[in-house]
């Protein structure tokens, strides 16, 4: 008859309790990247300092911002392998518009946006249409778009962006007094968030969570993206009397504003929530008139639309594109990324912060063994066997739920 | 419960299908009253399942018609059987093993507020979560949280959740299939304490089984299915089981 929850007496005890069933994956992943850090500040005393931390994170944007594109297609159960290519693809029609066509940069970065956007749908629609597997049809787009790069960049193959909004785009720095108004805002918003969620549910004559519990979850989410304002705010100038270097890189910024808006669509609207659906189970989806072709056309779309924009970072950040851009380990990271970060393999489990986690600890060990001079034998094997316990940790993790799930 | 003035909630007349040259059914009638458990009970291929589908829209009859309180109704696809009023609950459940409980019973019919931008509107959390506790409540329905997601819960929960769900949009009728054949006892006991909820709500409540025993306890009328035709009907209170064992196997 009892409805309302056994809530464990204390607090502390529902703390737990929430590690245990939702929050275990992040957990473990900030664990395991304050032992990354550690070692590495111990191996080199510059790991942990504000100029390299900073070179970190603009390191991992753009494999951040395709990882992104790539949790929604994992939400759904699904995988993309194209999105390294439609990167390449999309930043060189951007650059072909611009240099051979004088086309406006914006006007070119809205149409390489869109032509991602297309592929994507395109791709979505096979998958959810056709019910082609996902694999199959994002590797055949990986040789596709990729060969389209290569026939758009023609016989140029390096264009220089000379384009100075284009050079703006990832390599500016956000003047400290700016970062410090967005972080403040930031924390201003989630602080209202709460409070109003809270005032919903007394309203309704629900339950909230004890007032510690929400102060503290507030004060960690403040601490972090203040913090983080204050390091890259630091001024990382080596030289004396130099002018300082100082500010949030753009392209840190624009990973962290993709992560929050999907991050909002996935959690608060009813897309979000069908994707979560599909991804959980497509059947119950398609009994309950969830359309759930369209939802799968759409996810393809938008990860092809948010690996348009990482291309477009990317040429940003190298000031060129050339036949070697959105190749290399960018796909493998990003997926890296997203999997280490905690997003399930098996659809259904997952949130964006999953890109910047992921990134981040493929970031950092690339980062510190950078530093301490290891090859890139070394380098690539480490961060396989990380993807490798990441995976583990997903696959057994469902395996106990399954069992837990019987009884 | 059989009153022959009143009138069905539902109502099958004639239905026939045929698979290929397999005759799945064969002109059969079938109602089920509003505020009247039925049990719909046969042997493997007597039809029991080609019969829901009929109902739930996953199949389409070749010949027959369906009535809702009196009404000739189209059913074609499973949009149109939950459209007048009728909800199934499969044996799979059809539940999200990621999403707790709250979202496992809004699935596709999520409660917005704020603008309503195409798919982009804002889930109304709160609303949804008062609804899900006020519909377990009124079922009596014991789950720990209803924010627990679904793949914590037993498999009687899980069930429970199912009924819940098929209740909550002015269902008129819910035809449950094989409701109990995974759960233990106890697990058992609470989805007929479950069913005995619809019957109080008066909700016309179809149940296939094979557990006679859960059917004697349960139901209001049995009718038997063999080999693509109706054979019989009980009244389940004036009746023995050996009679509708009979009935099922074929021998007089």
């Amino acid at each position: 008859m009892e409805l309302k929850t056994t809530r464990p007496k204390h607090w502390l005890d529902r703390y737990f309790h929430s590690i245990q069933t939702s929050d275990f994956g992040s957990m473990a992943v900030v664990i395991g990247l304050v032992i990354i850090g550690v070692i590495f500040q111990f191996a080199n005393k510059n790991f942990l300092t504000p100029l390299n931390l900073t070179n970190l994170m603009a390191q991992i944007a753009v494999i951040g911002i395709l990882s992104v594109g790539i949790i929604l297609v994992l939400l759904i159960g699904e995988i993309d392998l194209s999105v390294g290519s439609v990167s390449g693809a999309a930043a060189a029609v951007m650059a072909v518009l611009i240099t051979n066509y004088r086309v406006s940069s914006v006007a070119a970065i809205l149409v390489a946006i869109l032509v991602g956007f297309l592929i994507g749908a395109m791709q979505g629609f096979f998958v959810g249409k056709i019910h082609v597997p996902s694999f199959i049809v994002t590797l055949a787009g990986l040789m596709i778009w990729q060969g389209a790069q290569l026939f758009i960049l023609g016989d140029q193959g390096t264009i220089n962006m000379r384009d100075p909004f284009i050079r703006s785009i990832a390599n500016t720095l956000i003047p400290p007094w700016l970062g410090w108004v967005i972080g403040i805002l930031a924390v201003i918003v989630v602080a209202l968030t709460v409070f109003r969620e809270r005032k919903n549910r007394q309203k309704a004559g629900l339950n909230n969570p004890v007032p510690s519990m929400a102060i503290s979850r507030l004060l960690l989410i403040a601490i972090a993206i203040l913090g983080a304002v204050a390091l890259m705010n630091f001024d990382r100038n080596q030289v004396p009397n130099g002018k300082p270097i100082q500010g949030v890189p753009t392209s840190v910024f624009i990973f962290i504003v993709f992560i929050v808006i999907f991050d909002l669509i996935t959690r608060f609207t009813r897309f979000g929530r069908h994707i979560y659906t599909v991804g959980g189970n497509a059947e119950a989806a398609r009994r309950a008139s969830i359309e759930v072709d369209r939802v799968r056309i759409w996810v393809f779309a938008l990860c092809s639309g948010v690996a348009a924009c990482g291309g477009i970072v990317a040429a940003s950040r190298l000031i060129a594109v050339n036949y070697g851009s959105g190749g290399g380990s960018l796909l493998l990271s990003a997926i890296a990324a997203a999997v280490i970060g905690g997003t399930s393999l098996f659809g259904g489990r997952g949130s964006t912060w999953a890109a910047l986690l992921g990134a981040l600890v493929i970031g950092s060990i690339n980062n510190g063994m950078d530093l301490l001079a290891f090859p890139s034998s070394i380098k690539l094997m480490i961060t396989g066997i990380v993807l490798m316990l990441a995976v583990i940790l997903d696959s057994v993790s469902r395996e106990r739920r399954k069992r837990a799930g019987k009884g | 419960m059989a009153n022959p003035n009143r009138i069905p909630v539902l109502e099958v007349r004639g239905a026939s299908k045929k698979f290929g040259a397999v005759e799945a059914l064969r002109d059969v009638d079938f109602e089920v009253y509003a505020g009247e458990v039925v049990g719909l009970v046969g042997d493997n291929g007597a039809g029991k399942s080609t019969l829901v589908k009929i109902i739930s829209g996953v199949h389409e009859a070749d010949t027959g018609e369906i009535f809702i309180d009196g009404q000739s109704v189209t059913i074609k696809k499973p949009r149109d059987s939950i459209d007048h009023g009728i909800e199934t609950v499969y044996q799979d459940l059809a539940l999200c093993d990621n999403l707790d409980v709250v979202a496992n019973l809004f699935i596709g019919r999520e409660t917005t507020k704020g603008l309503p931008l195409k798919g982009l509107d804002r889930l109304d959390e709160a609303a949804m979560e008062r609804r899900a506790l006020d519909i377990l409540q009124e079922l009596h329905v014991k789950i720990p949280s209803v924010r627990n997601i679904i793949a914590s819960m037993s498999g009687g929960q899980r069930q429970s959740v199912a009924v819940a769900r098929s209740v909550m949009w002015n269902s008129k009728v819910v035809l449950l299939d094989e409701p109990t054949a995974a759960l233990g006892v106890e697990q058992t006991n609470e989805v007929m304490h479950l069913i005995e909820k619809l019957r109080e709500r008066q909700l016309g409540v179809v149940v296939i089984s094979h557990n006679l025993a859960e059917i004697f306890d349960i139901t209001d009328r049995v009718i038997v299915l063999r080999l693509g035709r109706r054979t019989a009907t009980f009244d389940t209170k004036t009746s023995r089981p050996e009679q509708v064992v009979a009935a099922i196997t074929g021998v007089a």
